[in-house]
């Protein structure tokens, strides 16, 4: 299957997106990178150095995980794994940046929302995705996108990374029922 | 009145019969046992395929009344035992009140006289509301009906008591069936002491409980000489003192149950309380070693110590479930295996269910001579079957077999000459 | 993206928690104790926020049955139950009716009624969790049955040594004193050695269970000898009442031959961590000065106990009735 993003176009996506932060932004002061477990993460960590290269500036990243926040907890076959949340940092008064991988339905970014109100009151929240697949059931919408990908509710986005799955490509393909 | 089994397998151990023969029962009594018996009878029993032996008894079960009605009753215990191919019981005295008077014995013989299904020899108590402490009067026990005296579910840990229990019964010639525990070891156990029992964290019941009071009794049986009888040996250890003991010539007996060649300690695994049972169900080396003493003689006869509890009582917390289990309607089909095992042969366990208890008890029965009370077990060998509690007669359940396959079930009993259970059927 | 329903549950990791039940860490994988710790370290994240709280248990209702009283357990699964933002509820045996001779099955049936998700019961009864546990729908949390397990308590103490040593495997554990009445040491014992660790016990030889080696742990009766080479000594409570005049004459001597003192651990390895699961009789099998000393973690104990009861409540709780 041909991806919709192979390694080249996915480091330009990430290039561009580190751009429209710092240009939005007006350069790295008050910004912080939060991630959302688990590919969330990885992207933000490469955020994190494609600014530090533009802007000489270490912005400080986060990690989230939102499964706790979810709002399908309770009615999901079998509960998801927990992964780490690790902020350490005060987030009052910041302007943070939620990284995903993918938007769609927007529930995990209402989840995020929901968790970053427990650890502090941000100035602003923007979000950042490298795929913004559509299908949105919340009004919610990315503020930085690598790519917008028109779906099927039938298929599946998967995004893989060198770091998570020895790989580095997006592929769109059909739901397996 | 005549009835006439045919072409059935008799095998009547203290006759020496073992081969296909007809069975003559007239005016409560055997009359003829013979190769094709030609006789007019007003009704004949085919049992081909089947085996005909002397009924069965079972010198240990506990049919709880008075007092425990709940769980057992005289007529549904002896409906269960009937059931079970059995044709006679003998009733243990730990009722409530304990059953140690000449009125008691006369109680279960009225009921059993009144129910007409099959025979109650009860036993009484060797002390006073079973304390261990007064003896109770052997002589109008047995006057009364008893064949036997027990304080069983308890010991007797005074040795004094039981010395003189043994010495004062051998003026009645009654055998003292003794529950052998020592009472400081047992210690609030509630299950076979070793690895099962500290991975489950029960507190445990070392074999030595059993062994060093049988070690003592049989010390009392050579002092006094009277007639001791081991009730449901559990344990190698204890074997090996018995048997040693009869090779020295001491008068004493011993019984085990099939519980004990069926099960290890590993059926009470997730806290069954179905396999809860006193004395616990041992190890693996603990039923060889039972099965030898079968094979060798040193376990002298079978007996199930059938002991049913409600399900209120059993559906609880491990160490708060009372001890026992039902016995009488698996027996038969749990012994076979020793046969189809290679244990011991088909002669060899009616001998230890039926004429070996009869001599122990000194009752005139467990044969088929000519002129004998006509009690007789007719077993289907070869019947398939599953234990299900909606077929129990028994008011209670609790037994770790449900649900088992087992070969070999009674199809008709007759007890002085009535017959009692017809094809399966209580009459 | 999360749908209801629609959502992609392999996780690369392995592991999948399918029990409503904690009963035992005997019935436990290595997986499924190592996926309760990891789960337990997200959890102690939580603890750690100004705001100690997560809706992930919203909405749920979590019962405290205690037959056998037991302040500290029980607070720590009600911390856990409330930073889950789950109901919870605690029934205690004294003045309910229990003690006018109600059935455990009963009353738990009781609490079932009220649409309860998940008990956490503690019980004198060796096996009353798992009864508990055939006898009704409700999950249910084994907070200490009998003399049988205490698994909350060993996944804490594993948690505690993971966390302190940075891996359970190859090291060496040493359980000290009343191991035959005690549901900790089971506990520990399954779970030490299912991920590896070689297990010492070390108490007098009336307290020390017959069969316990078929576990796979040694057995020790001189602590001298046993603390020479630990890196753990996990020293257990002593039941004053229950066992003295029996399994060991006096205290005095108890102290003196399985007490851990300032002296005694002169003979351990520097980096040893010693652990207690509380309450410390000071001065009989512990001093004073080694509980409150450097090597000490049993306030650490006590910290990481909240956390591993989320990721319990949490794991459990949610599994489909």
């Amino acid at each position: 299957m041909k991806p919709v993003l192979d390694a080249p176009s996915i480091e330009r996506a990430v290039a561009r997106i580190a751009h429209e932060i710092l240009e939005k932004n007006k350069g790295a002061q008050e910004l912080a990178l939060i991630g959302i477990q688990r590919r969330g993460v990885v992207l933000a960590r490469r955020l994190q150095q494609a600014m530090a290269a533009l802007a000489q500036a270490r912005i400080p990243l986060g990690i989230l995980d939102i499964n706790l926040y979810r709002d399908d907890l309770t009615k999901v076959a079998e509960q998801p794994i927990i992964h780490k949340t690790e902020i350490n940092f005060e987030l009052d008064g910041k302007i943070v940046v939620l990284v995903d991988d993918v938007l769609y339905t927007g529930r995990t970014i209402r989840s995020a929302l929901d968790a970053l109100v427990d650890f502090g009151r941000p100035k602003r929240i923007e979000l950042a995705v490298l795929v913004d697949r559509g299908h949105r059931e919340l009004p919610i919408r990315a503020d930085f996108v690598g790519k917008n990908i028109p779906t099927n509710e039938n298929e599946i986005v998967h995004v893989r990374f060198l770091e998570t799955d020895g790989r580095e490509e997006v592929i769109v393909e059909e739901r397996v029922a | 009145m005549k009835i006439l089994i045919k072409n059935g397998h008799v095998v009547d151990p203290k006759n020496n019969l073992d081969a296909a023969m007809d069975v003559l029962i007239e005016n409560k009594r055997i009359s003829k046992v013979a190769k094709s018996i030609a006789d007019k009878a007003d009704q004949e029993v085919d049992a081909a395929g089947k085996v005909v032996c002397p009924g069965l008894i079972d010198a240990h079960v506990h049919l709880r009344q008075p007092g425990f009605e709940y769980k057992e009753t005289v007529e549904t215990g002896l409906r269960a035992a009937l059931k079970g191919g059995f044709t006679g019981v003998c009733p243990m005295p730990n009722t409530s009140p304990v059953s140690d008077s000449r009125s008691d014995m006369e109680f279960l013989l009225g009921e059993a006289r009144r129910l007409s299904l099959i025979r109650v020899w009860p036993v009484g108590a060797v002390t006073l509301g079973q304390e261990g402490k007064e003896l109770t009067e052997f002589g109008e026990l047995k006057k009364g009906g008893a064949v036997a005296l027990s304080d069983d579910g308890r010991p007797i840990s005074n040795s004094n008591i039981l010395r003189r229990a043994l010495e004062y019964a051998k003026k009645f010639d009654l055998v003292i069936m003794v529950h052998c525990q020592d009472e400081e070891l047992f210690c609030g156990g509630c299950m076979n002491e070793g690895v099962v029992s500290t991975r489950l964290g029960l507190p445990g019941i070392p074999v030595e409980a059993e062994s060093a009071e049988v070690a003592r009794d049989i010390q009392l049986a050579d002092l006094t000489g009277g007639r001791l009888h081991f009730c449901h040996i559990s344990s190698g250890k204890s074997i090996d003192l018995i048997r040693q003991a009869k090779s020295q010539g001491s008068r004493v007996t011993a019984e085990t149950c099939p519980h004990y060649f069926h099960l290890t300690e590993e059926a009470v695994l997730h806290y069954r309380t179905a396999a809860k049972m006193n004395p616990p169900l041992r190890t693996a080396e603990d039923v060889a070693a039972v099965k030898r003493a079968l094979r060798d003689g040193t376990l002298d006869i079978l007996s199930t110590d059938h002991a049913p509890h409600s399900e209120n009582e059993k559906d609880a917390e491990f160490d708060k479930a009372p001890f026992g289990i039902t016995g009488l309607e698996t027996s038969l089909g749990l012994s076979l295996a020793l046969v189809k095992e290679g244990v011991i042969s088909l002669k060899e366990l009616i001998d230890k269910m039926s004429a070996k208890p009869a001599g122990i008890l000194k009752i005139d029965r467990g044969h088929l001579s000519p002129g004998a009370p006509a009690d007789v077990t007719v077993f289907d060998p070869e019947l398939e079957w599953t234990v299900d509690k909606k077929e129990f007669e028994s008011k209670s359940s609790n037994t770790p077999f449900l649900g088992k396959k087992l070969k070999g079930r009674a199809t008709d009993v007759f007890c002085d000459g009535r017959w009692v259970m017809k094809n399966g059927k209580i009459a | 993206m999360i749908r209801p329903g629609k959502r992609e549950n392999k996780d690369p990791d392995g592991a999948r928690w399918m029990r409503k039940d904690l009963l035992s860490l005997e019935e436990l994988s290595r997986e499924e104790i190592e996926l309760v710790l990891d789960t337990a370290e997200s959890f102690k994240e939580v603890s750690s926020r100004d705001i100690k709280k997560v809706p992930a248990l919203r909405g749920k209702t979590i019962a405290n049955l205690f037959f056998e009283s037991s302040t500290r357990t029980r607070t720590s699964f009600e911390l856990a139950a409330k930073r889950l933002s789950a109901d919870i509820v605690n029934f205690s045996s004294t003045g309910s009716s229990t003690s006018k001779g109600e059935s455990l099955r009963d009353t738990a049936r009781n609490i079932e009624a009220m649409h309860i998700d998940t008990i956490v019961m503690r019980h004198s009864s060796s096996g009353s969790a798992e009864y508990l546990a055939r006898s009704i729908r409700a999950g249910v949390i084994n907070a200490g049955d009998g003399i049988h397990e205490h698994p909350t308590q060993g996944l804490l103490d594993i948690f505690t040594i993971r966390e302190k040593k940075k891996k359970i495997e190859g090291l060496r554990v040493c359980l000290v004193g009343d191991i035959l009445h005690s549901r900790v040491a089971r506990s520990n014992i399954w779970g030490l050695k299912k991920l590896g660790a070689k297990v010492t016990v070390c108490g007098p030889p009336t307290l020390i269970p017959r069969g316990i080696e078929t576990l796979g742990v040694e057995v020790c009766y001189d602590l001298d000898r046993a603390v020479q080479d630990q890196d753990v000594l996990n020293i257990l409570r002593i039941q004053l009442e229950r066992q003295r005049g029996v399994f060991f004459p006096s205290i005095r001597e108890y102290a003196a031959e399985y007490g851990i003192s300032k002296e005694r651990m002169k003979q351990a390895k520097s980096d040893v961590i010693i652990m207690h699961p509380g309450p410390v009789n000071r001065g009989v099998e512990l001093a004073g000065e080694v509980a409150d000393g450097p090597q000490s973690v049993i306030l650490d104990q006590v910290t990481n106990g909240v956390a591993v009861r989320m990721a319990v409540l949490f794991l459990t709780t949610l599994v489909e009735r």
